[in-house]
């Protein structure tokens, strides 16, 4: 069982606490009735889905109940960092030095 | 009374505690502290049970839990019967009762044998080649058969009586295995004041020091020490010893599954007492001290009981005071098997011969052995064993060939090496490294905070070993956060050492041999059989195993994982580690399902929701459904009446005077604050700005790609407050899909979200007669149709309480819902039921409230929609704001699969034979006499004998519905095809002129 540090709480509380909630960084549009098909495909459907760093909202669903993001490695399952909902993504991660 | 075997003044058992048991209905004795294993021995019995695939007779490998052949079923009574049972770690109680397995008749004559004989037959992949055809004979013939042949033990067939505990545990050091290096290990991290948790599988600590006769520390025998070093440990506040707790389970972030046996080797647990205790331990640093497993020799009948682990043996006498056998043989590619035939002879054991494969071995092992007169021949190979139930000799060659002997022995002692027991680290995601010079894997990369010490990480000799463990405790517990620690390392003064020995099949078991040299004892794996799987075609070490199911039983391959690989590895002509190791997966000895779940079974599984008037329906006798968490009530039979009968006096009962239901369960969130009718626009489809104060709307939610995600009926209280009730089922996502959109997506609105489902009870009153029920109850509201419409809200009282009261309907009649405080549910319910009475209404359940709205063509989301149901399919396009520029699914709706023809829409359907009731999920055609597979063009979704239409009703999914009406249909049943016509969704009053009536 993971340990999620909730950026609200500021502590670590186990995996059982949270809830995924998909990929990060992705902003439903101003005018989105007025997106073409591609963009909404784009928006809705398209993933990223990759093998190592991913970007991620969980949700502290039987705590605080707030969602924030996550930087996880999806080969070790280490987290990295987690920051509020909407802050930016981080330039730079801790620890990545290469 | 001692057992013929066991040896006066041998071992540390006090002699005079005996016990009795039995196995296989003939009665032994033992002594406190044996296991089942060290207790058949003492008495002589080798033959302990029969293998898996050819049901060879076959003993006691091992002393621990790393035991392939002695598996017993232990029987308490006729619900605890545990098959599988490692006798080897099975502690004896006075009055244990323990059966072989997989034999027929008996133990010593198994029909089964002639599997054996025909061997041949059953190498490996023989499941795969043999049973194939034809296809169906797997199912019926085959499959059963060979489980009924192949059985390892028997299930019980009675639920668990035993209860099982679960903890949850910090610590700052957790240390896994209580042998030397552990206890070290624990000792350095413990004076450092932090928390730590020293876990070890045996019933007493102190591992490899219980065999190692040559082992001192702090000038006290190895195993003395550790004893005091337990009960140091134990006296200590920070911490916790754990024993017969296996730690099973290494997972994410040193998180470590450990099980405690609490009471499996106690004559009366009592039932006060768990059987066993799962721990799930989070651990700032873990201390791996797990030890090396001895490895057998591969040659010709090494399974013959009597042939076993040199260390075994020596556990055996030194531990338990038992001699294996009074003309050991013993064959050996290391030093450590001398040090058993030493202890041994030392007993007065006789010991027939060493063989030794190496060609000249040196050191103080031999010597002493030579010294002793034993005879020691080197550069040979014990090329078979003799005998069948029990060996009875062991024929001896030079290992390059050339002339045998035969030895005649009662007990042959092997030892090909050891192997570090990495399984843990494995799971810990560390990555193993192959030392060439040792030919052994141990741990290289780290990927936790973790350490291995001691055998398991390849280190050899007792004082390296300490040294190492020491110091690894007092870093980890300092990283942890403990400070400099006060005590002493242990001294020790002389230790045992060794490391070398061989991988893979020895002489005579090479290749091209034919022999059964076995490698996985436990499911009848022979070097023969690795090699033939390379042969044809295996090259990958996990196809190697699959094919063969080496290493795949109970045991995990704990001694024949490196010989399987390096027999695979020789005939593929690559080194060991190009062709790598299998994974190491949890558990690494087998974990009850009883521990795993802990209490949550029977009545704890799930927790059960009951609503407030949950005592009144059973009291009334409903008959009740499970929905989600929830008790529903079902239906209320009256005295005679079957679900149907009750049912249909319900519907009519309804539509005529009234009926009360229960609608508490429906999730219910309050929508507040100034920009509530805002966020209102936004997640439902429809306009909220200009819906009045004190009116209803039936809303609709869609997700983003345009599908009908829930619905229901919406109350404005006030103009920044919004009283949303949701499906029964949807609740909690309705309410998560909600505060997802309005932290992430629209957190400029000023709005708050609250949960109000358990709040408010919520009766419905429904039918011509609801209001005249209702009213005498109520205080400050004007419930006329003029100052309260259908479709409105008004705050008042009832029974003298707050309620909410609701004029809306989901039968089609005129209809109120009375919300009150959940707390006064029961009490307004009977005083409603009490108005009721006076008028002959009915109390009615949720299948009264399915037929009562299908019979109006309201669609229940989630039975009459699947996730790909817009509102225009679902004949709901009326609630789509037209006018609105944004709401969650606005853009999803306008796909072109969404606007295309054809799609799917909600119609009713009339069967022909209006008493057929269709099953719902049935699928819809054209032509019934279309070939199969038949075009499907819809599907039933809700279908019920409405005893009001006097006829069948359904509503259906059907591609290009509303263009299809009057059409006739076809469902395909398996005894005869229905025809159904297409109608609209609405089967009774299709004006709505009931909603006032």
């Amino acid at each position: 069982m993971l340990l999620i540090r909730c950026p609200y709480c500021e502590e670590e509380r186990p995996e059982l606490e949270f809830r995924n909630a998909g990929e990060a960084h992705i902003a439903r549009p101003t005018n989105i009735a007025a997106e073409s098909d591609d963009d909404f495909e784009k928006f809705f459907f398209i993933r990223a889905n990759p093998k190592g760093v991913i970007y991620e909202r969980w949700r502290h669903i039987h705590g605080c109940a707030r969602f924030f993001n996550a930087v996880r490695d999806t080969v070790t399952d280490k987290f990295v960092m987690t920051y509020k909902a909407g802050e930016p993504k981080p330039a730079k991660l801790p620890g990545a030095s290469k | 009374m001692n057992a013929m075997f066991r040896i006066s003044g041998a071992g540390r058992l006090s002699q005079a505690k005996t016990a009795s048991f039995t196995f296989d209905d003939k009665s032994y004795i033992g002594i406190e502290g044996d296991t089942l294993a060290s207790a058949l021995l003492a008495n002589g019995v080798h033959l302990v049970g029969r293998s898996f695939k050819y049901h060879r007779p076959r003993g006691v490998l091992s002393a621990g839990a790393e035991e392939p052949n002695a598996l017993v079923q232990i029987v308490r009574d006729d619900a605890r019967k545990t098959p599988n049972v490692r006798a080897t770690v099975q502690e004896l109680y006075d009055g244990l009762t323990a059966h072989s397995q997989n034999r027929w008749p008996s133990l010593a004559f198994d029909v089964g044998a002639v599997n054996d004989v025909a061997s041949p037959l059953f190498s490996a992949g023989f499941y795969y080649k043999t049973f194939m055809w034809p296809k169906s004979a797997w199912k019926n013939l085959y499959e059963p058969k060979i489980r009924a042949a192949a059985g390892l033990g028997v299930s019980p067939d009675q639920p668990d009586p035993d209860h099982y505990a679960s903890r949850y545990a910090h610590c700052e050091v957790l240390v896994l295995g209580g042998g030397a290096a552990g206890i070290a290990a624990a000792l350095a991290a413990a004076e450092t004041g932090v928390r730590v948790i020293l876990a070890d599988e045996q019933a007493e600590f102190g591992g490899s020091l219980r065999f190692e006769s040559g082992a001192r520390i702090d000038d006290q025998d190895g195993y003395a020490w550790a004893q005091g070093a337990i009960a140091k440990l134990k006296a200590m506040d920070n911490v916790r010893v754990l024993s017969r707790t296996t730690a099973f389970g290494y997972y994410a972030q040193n998180f470590v599954g450990l099980v405690e046996r609490v009471s499996d080797h106690l004559k009366n647990p009592g039932h006060d007492l768990a059987r066993e205790r799962l721990w799930q331990v989070r651990a700032g640093r873990v201390v791996i001290a797990t030890g090396a497993i001895e490895r057998h020799m591969v040659f010709a009948n090494n399974d013959r009981p009597g042939v076993m682990l040199a260390s075994a043996a020596r556990t055996y006498l030194n531990h338990f005071g038992v001699a294996v056998g009074r003309n050991v043989g013993v064959y050996t590619a290391n030093d450590s098997a001398y040090a058993a035939a030493i202890d041994l002879k030392k007993a007065g054991v006789n010991i027939a011969a060493i063989v030794d494969l190496r060609d000249n071995p040196a050191g103080p092992a031999i010597d002493e052995a030579r010294a002793l007169g034993i005879e020691i021949n080197f550069g040979r190979a014990v090329v078979s064993a003799g005998g069948k139930l029990r060996v009875s000799s062991m024929t001896v060659q030079p290992k390059n060939g050339g002339g045998g002997r035969t030895i005649p022995v009662d007990a042959i002692l092997m030892s090909a090496g050891w192997t570090p027991s990495v399984h843990l680290f494995s799971q810990s995601r560390g990555k193993v490294a192959f030392n060439d010079e040792t030919k052994r894997f141990v741990p290289g990369t780290y990927a936790q905070d973790c350490v291995s010490v001691g055998a398991c990480n390849g280190t050899d000799g007792l004082d390296a070993t300490v040294d190492e463990a020491y110091a690894a405790g007092a870093k980890a517990a300092k990283e942890a956060g403990g400070k400099a620690g006060k005590g002493a390392k242990p001294k020790v003064d002389a230790g045992e050492s060794w490391s070398r020995g061989m991988l893979g099949a020895a002489p005579g078991a090479g290749p091209g041999t034919t022999v059964k040299a076995f490698v996985d004892f436990q499911n009848d794996v022979t070097a023969k059989d690795i090699r033939q799987a390379v042969h044809e075609g295996m090259r990958s070490i996990e196809h190697v195993k699959r094919f063969t199911t080496n290493g795949m039983a109970t045991d995990q391959g704990k001694t024949s994982n490196m010989h399987g690989l390096a027999i695979a590895a020789d005939e593929l002509g690559k080194p060991i580690p190009q062709v790598g190791l299998t994974t190491f997966r949890a558990p690494y000895t087998p974990v009850t399902f009883g521990s795993i779940v802990g209490h949550a079974r029977g009545a704890l599984f799930d927790p059960t929701r009951r609503t407030a008037t949950h005592g009144w329906a059973a009291s009334q006798g409903a008959v009740f459904e499970d929905v989600g968490h929830w008790k529903r009530a079902w239906y209320f039979p009256r005295a005679g009446e079957d679900m149907h009968a009750a049912v249909n006096r319900e519907c009519v009962t309804v539509r005529k005077v009234g009926g009360l239901f229960d609608a508490s369960t429906l999730g219910k969130i309050e929508v507040v604050g100034p920009d509530a009718a805002k966020f209102m626009e936004l997640l439902y489809t429809n306009p909220w700005e200009k819906l009045e104060t004190g009116r209803c709307r039936y809303g609709i939610m869609l997700r983003e790609d345009g599908f009908i995600y829930d619905d229901g009926v919406v109350g404005r209280l006030a103009p920044d407050r919004f009283h949303v009730t949701t499906t029964t089922g949807g609740a909690p996502r309705v309410m998560n899909h909600m505060e997802d959109y309005l932290q992430t997506e629209f957190p400029h609105l000023n709005v708050w979200l609250t949960s109000i489902t358990e709040q408010w009870a919520v009766i419905a009153v429904q039918g011509p007669k609801s209001r005249d029920i209702i009213a005498p109850l109520v205080e400050g509201i004007d419930m006329s149709d003029e100052a309260m419409p259908h479709m409105s809200v008004r705050e008042g009282k009832i029974c003298g309480v707050p309620t909410r009261l609701f004029r809306m309907s989901f039968t089609g009649e005129r209809g109120f819902e009375v919300n009150v405080p959940a707390d006064y549910g029961e009490a307004v319910w009977e005083a409603l039921w009490a108005e009721g009475q006076k008028h002959g209404a009915t109390a009615y359940g949720t299948e009264t409230m399915h037929v009562l709205r299908a019979e109006k063509g309201y669609i229940i989301v989630g039975q009459d929609t699947d996730g790909t149901v817009t509102p225009n399919d679902a004949g709901l396009d009326w609630a789509v704001g037209k006018k609105k520029t944004d709401f969650v699914g606005i853009r999803g709706l306008t796909r072109p699969d969404l606007v295309a023809k054809g799609r799917k829409q909600l119609v009713g359907l009339k069967t022909k034979d209006p008493k057929v009731v269709l099953e719902e999920g049935a699928q819809i055609v054209t032509d019934p006499k279309q070939p199969i597979p038949m075009k499907m063009i819809g599907h039933v979704t809700s279908s019920y004998w409405s005893e009001n239409c006097g006829r069948s009703i359904a509503l259906a999914l059907v591609a290009g519905g509303r263009d299809r009406m009057g059409e006739t249909l076809y469902v395909p049943m398996p005894n005869g095809t229905i025809e159904v016509e297409i109608t609209g969704m609405v089967f009774v009053d299709e004006k709505g002129e009931r909603l006032n009536g």
